[in-house]
Formats: C-alpha cells, sequence, structure tokens
C-alpha cells in the first residue's frame, strides 16, 4: 500500500529542503565567490517556502497524511510562516556577523535552514515519532552553531552545555512517550486523547510527566533553565537571538501540540506541573534578571521570565471554559515575544559591533551617539515590559484574559503573580533605558563602526512594524488565534 | 513473558544512566550515560510495541536509533573541540561562564 501524499501540503517543508541541499552544494562547489552567495540563496528559499503556506492558507483546506500523524491546517500554517519569517529575520542578523568573522560561511546558513525546516515540521506533527524527529531536526543543528566560534572556548562551553542539556531533555522526554505508547497503544495525539491513559491513571500521570519535563528543558523553564544564560552568552550573538526566540517557540509550539490534541482529558496530571513552572519562571526569572550587570545575560533572564508569561495561559487551559481563550493566548505571546525579542537582539548586535562589548554600561549615551538605535531599542524594551502602546501589552492583555476566563483561585494567584513580576520587570529593562539616555557616553577610544548595516537596519525594521502595528491594533493579530483554534 | 520484566529492567538502565549524567565527569562517559538513556527507552518501546500489537512502537524506536548515532557524532565533535582548545575531556574544566 502506498502512502497518501499530498505534495502541495507538503510544498513548504520539500522547498525548503530543496533550498537546504543547494546551499550546500553552492557552497561546497564553487569555493571563492559563490560561496558569497550562499547567505542570499537561503533568503530567498525562506521567502519562496513562504509561497506556498500562503496559497495553503488561501485554499483554506485541512489536509491530512499519514493517518493522521501529519497534518496541514491553519494552526500548522499559521505558525509554518512564523518560523520562515524568524528563520529570515535571524538570517539579517547573521549576515554581516558571519562576513566579518573569520568563519566559514556557507555551513551557517544551511545548518540554520535545517533548523527552520524541523520548526515547519513541528507546526504538523500530530505524532509522538514526527514531533521527536521534527524536534531533533530543529535541535541538532543549533547544538554546532551554539559552539560555532571554534577556538573560542566560551563557545565551546556553551555549545557542550547546551548539547548535553538537549540531549538529556531528549532522552527523559522518550521515556515519558515510551510510557504514554505502552498505555495508549499508539503514537497518534488523537489516539492519545481518545484513551487518556485507558485503566492506569497514576503511570499515566508519570508518563505526563516525564515529557513535561524533557519539554521544560527545551523552552528553559525554571527549574530546568541553568544552561540557558551560559549557552547564550558563550554562543555568537545571531544564533542566541535564533535560540531564544526561534527554538524556545519551537519548544512552545510542540508542548501546545502535545497539550492541546494528546494530554488534554487527563488535566490533573498535566495541569499542576505547568503551574509550578509557569510561577517558578516567572519568578526567578525576573529576580535574576535584575541583578545582570551583561545584556545577554539579562536578555537571557528575561527571556525565562517571558516563556513563564507563555506557560501562564497553558497552565491554566483546562479549567472551565478556558481552553479556546488561554490556546489563543499562548499562540498570540510566542509571535509577539519574537518579534520584540528578535528585535532587541538586532539592536544589541548593532550596538555591540560599535562597543565591542555587551556589558549594560556599555548602552550609556547611546541616545547621543546613534538615537535611531537608542529609539528602536527602547520600543522593544517597552514591548518587552508590557508598556502600551507597543505589542507586549497586547501579550500580557490575552495572557490574564485566558487567567480571568479560568477563574479558579489556583489561576487568580498566577495571575497575580504574573502581575507582581511584570511590575518588577520594568526596573531592569528601564535600567537599560537610562544607561542609553541619561548616561553620558563612554569614551571608547577606538570604536567600531557607526553605521548600522543594511540587513540589521532591516531585520529591525520587520520586527519595529509587527510591534508597533499590533501594539497599536490589535485586533489583526487577534483573528489568527480565531482561525487556528482546532475543533478537537 | 510478562511485560513488567522489560519495564522494571528499562526503569533500571535509565536510572543508570541519569546517575551516569550527573555524576560523571569525563564528556565520553556522559556520552555513553546518554545513550544508556535512550537505549532503555528503546527497550521499553519494543517491548510495549509487542504487547499492544502496534509496530509503530518498533518503528519509533528505529528513529531513536538513528537520530541518537547523529547526536553522538555532534557530541563527539564538540567534546574533541574542546580536547584541543582545554587539553582535557574533564567537564569541569569548563567552567568560564558562571550565573
Amino acid at each position: 500500500m502506498t502512502p497518501y501524499f499530498d505534495y502541495h501540503a507538503l510544498a513548504p517543508v520539500i522547498v525548503l529542503t530543496a533550498v537546504t541541499l543547494i546551499a550546500l552544494v553552492v557552497d561546497f562547489v564553487w569555493k571563492g565567490s559563490g560561496r558569497q552567495a550562499v547567505p542570499q540563496i537561503a533568503g530567498v528559499g525562506l521567502l519562496l517556502a513562504l509561497v506556498p503556506v500562503f496559497t495553503l492558507a488561501a485554499d483554506g483546506e485541512t489536509r491530512v497524511m499519514f493517518d493522521g500523524a501529519y497534518v496541514v491546517d491553519d494552526y500548522a500554517l499559521a505558525f509554518a510562516a512564523f518560523f520562515l519569517i524568524v528563520g529570515y529575520v535571524s538570517l539579517l542578523l547573521s549576515y554581516d556577523y558571519i562576513a566579518e568573522g573569520d568563519f566559514y560561511q556557507g555551513e551557517f546558513y544551511v545548518l540554520l535552514l535545517t533548523s527552520v525546516l524541523g520548526m515547519v515540521i513541528m507546526a504538523s506533527s500530530r505524532d509522538l515519532i514526527t514531533i521527536f524527529v521534527a524536534l531533533e531536526t530543529v535541535s541538532l543543528p543549533t547544538f554546532v552553531l551554539a559552539g560555532w566560534r571554534k577556538h573560542d572556548t566560551r563557545s565551546n562551553e556553551a555549545a557542550i552545555k547546551y548539547f548535553i542539556i538537549g540531549v538529556l531533555s531528549t532522552a527523559i522526554m522518550l521515556y515519558g512517550m515510551s510510557l504514554i505508547f505502552g498505555m495508549s497503544g499508539s503514537t497518534l495525539l488523537s489516539d492519545i486523547y481518545k484513551t487518556a491513559g485507558g485503566d492506569n491513571p497514576a503511570l499515566f500521570a508519570v508518563a505526563i510527566f516525564l515529557t513535561l519535563v524533557g519539554f521544560a528543558f527545551k523552552v528553559s523553564a525554571v527549574p530546568f533553565h541553568w544552561w540557558a544564560p551560559d549557552t547564550y552568552q558563550g554562543s555568537p550573538m545571531p544564533v542566541t537571538a535564533f535560540l531564544s526566540v526561534a527554538s524556545k517557540a519551537a519548544g512552545f509550539v510542540a508542548l501546545l501540540s502535545v497539550i492541546f490534541f494528546g494530554f488534554f482529558p487527563s488535566t490533573d496530571s498535566w495541569q499542576p506541573v505547568l503551574w509550578v513552572l509557569a510561577a517558578l519562571s516567572i519568578i526567578v526569572g525576573n529576580l535574576a534578571a535584575l541583578r545582570q550587570t551583561d545584556i545577554i545575560r539579562m536578555l537571557a533572564y528575561s527571556s525565562i521570565a517571558q516563556g513563564g508569561f507563555i506557560l501562564v495561559p497553558l497552565a491554566v487551559a483546562g479549567t472551565n471554559d478556558a481552553a479556546k481563550s488561554s490556546f489563543e493566548a499562548v499562540i498570540i505571546y510566542i509571535l509577539i515575544y519574537a518579534a520584540m525579542n528578535l528585535g532587541a537582539f538586532a539592536c544589541v548586535i548593532a550596538n555591540a559591533r560599535r562597543t565591542h562589548s555587551t556589558a549594560v554600561s556599555s548602552f550609556a549615551g547611546l541616545g547621543r551617539t546613534s538615537p535611531a538605535v537608542a529609539v528602536t531599542f527602547s520600543i522593544f524594551l517597552f514591548s518587552l515590559a508590557g508598556i502600551p502602546p507597543f505589542a507586549g501589552w497586547f501579550a500580557k492583555f490575552v495572557m490574564f484574559r485566558s487567567v480571568l476566563d479560568a477563574g479558579t483561585p489556583a489561576a487568580v494567584v498566577l495571575g497575580v503573580i504574573a502581575a507582581v513580576f511584570s511590575v518588577v520587570a520594568f526596573f531592569y529593562y528601564g535600567q537599560v533605558i537610562r544607561q542609553m539616555w541619561f548616561h553620558e557616553p563612554a569614551d571608547l577610544g577606538e570604536t567600531g563602526p557607526h553605521k548600522v548595516p543594511v540587513a540589521l537596519v532591516a531585520a529591525m525594521s520587520i520586527t519595529m512594524v509587527v510591534v508597533v502595528v499590533i501594539g497599536v491594533y490589535p485586533q489583526l493579530f487577534a483573528r489568527i488565534g480565531d482561525v487556528a483554534f482546532p475543533v478537537v | 513473558m510478562p511485560i513488567n520484566y522489560f519495564l522494571i529492567l528499562s526503569a533500571f538502565l535509565f536510572c543508570a544512566g541519569a546517575y551516569g549524567v550527573l555524576a560523571r565527569r569525563n564528556s565520553v562517559l556522559v556520552l555513553m550515560s546518554i545513550e544508556l538513556m535512550l537505549n532503555a527507552v528503546n527497550l521499553n518501546l519494543v517491548a510495549f510495541s509487542t504487547q499492544v500489537q502496534n509496530v509503530s512502537g518498533q518503528v519509533f524506536a528505529l528513529f531513536v536509533i538513528t537520530i541518537a548515532a547523529a547526536e553522538v557524532g555532534i557530541g563527539l565533535a564538540i567534546v574533541l573541540l574542546i580536547y584541543r582548545n582545554l587539553r582535557s575531556p574533564d567537564l569541569d574544566r569548563v567552567e568560564q561562564l558562571k550565573g
């Protein structure tokens, strides 16, 4: 029996695979100037893969393949488009960094594309095997990317820490998945949904717990977060941006899929786990960010805290009628978080080109030396802090709405924690803004280039448009959550 | 043969691997411990696959084996890199970044 192939539905993945291979071959065959074309090929490829995503969205039909293991619906398409755009912005961030470093060019983009390919597959996965393969396709290239600066021992350290944690979390997650398979007799999420552990709910709860611990490592939720600041600091900066946005988002998409399509009926087994993860991430992430003097470490802890905010709707999803609003909240929060965090990293990279430093104090007087970057960075930081009219407030708003929809005491307590620590977050974001606008520029002696390269400007503009437009006109994004909510 | 035997063995393997990852300082031994954990998973998958009469468990195990091979390839490459720079496979010496 031949399995049913829907080539239209697979087109984004096929295009991306083809472009990845072309980039690899071009880099391999043309030693000289041909190599310079690799980033362009990669960029065009990412945008080209968007075309079938849009034609599929226009078609609007839900396509199911391989007995339901691979589904292309609105939810999958929304995230496929999201990952392709995030991949494109990450590519823009890397362009000058890689071109000016003494690195091999082509492999970087090939690895980046492979990772994005895994993310696009992840969005469509509805089966434990597919989710596992997609998650590893996302992770494996990023281990190499983290250790990109081969002769820098800090980059080595980032890679080995990330690698060991990544593989360990995979092993724990797989052990949980193997138990789930044993109890439900199938790897399909829809079958797991139906059986809900069968006659052994206690062991099923253990299996869910192990699976969630694996995912908690991937999305760096406290107490499984300690690798993240070290890995983020040691990796090349564009890779850090990619890790903290794209691969984290991929982890959340996987979490969203397994919870909503698979574990949903066994509310008692996953809800308390996520509640604890969310509360701890918000508390520890925000408090640790307060005392950081390095901007990358600060953004690392801030992204742990933001991850906690994304977990909040998930942690209340099973109560009362909160399912739909929390599903929407998670999606919207991920999209907005990606835009503002990528933008913030673009500004950090721009500043580090000039000052050769990632200390928070290196931003002193940026408002005077390069006001455009300072304004842009301030907007992203305001957005991360959740101050209107920038997109961050809407992300926080949908999060609190899902908490109110749940309405139980546990949900309200979590909401209060989130609210209190959103205020704490003002302090560390504000500290950077104060440095930029109210401190004298340090005398740097010989400084790097003042001019911000075109690719970085493009990355800043794309993310800035998203952050401002969504902040001012959020209805545009509210529809995405509406459309994507699956009928389970 | 009751499935419990397999499950107990795999739980033991998994715990031994987890202990190895946490306690061992030599990075190659850490990699081997992770392999042990993944093999525990494979044992579970194949045992369950026979019990519930669904071949997808064995397919899952095949994928785990394949990806574990890729993981070890990358892992050894990183370990080799560290060995070149620090002249030691000891993980305790990799500690410049502190939070």
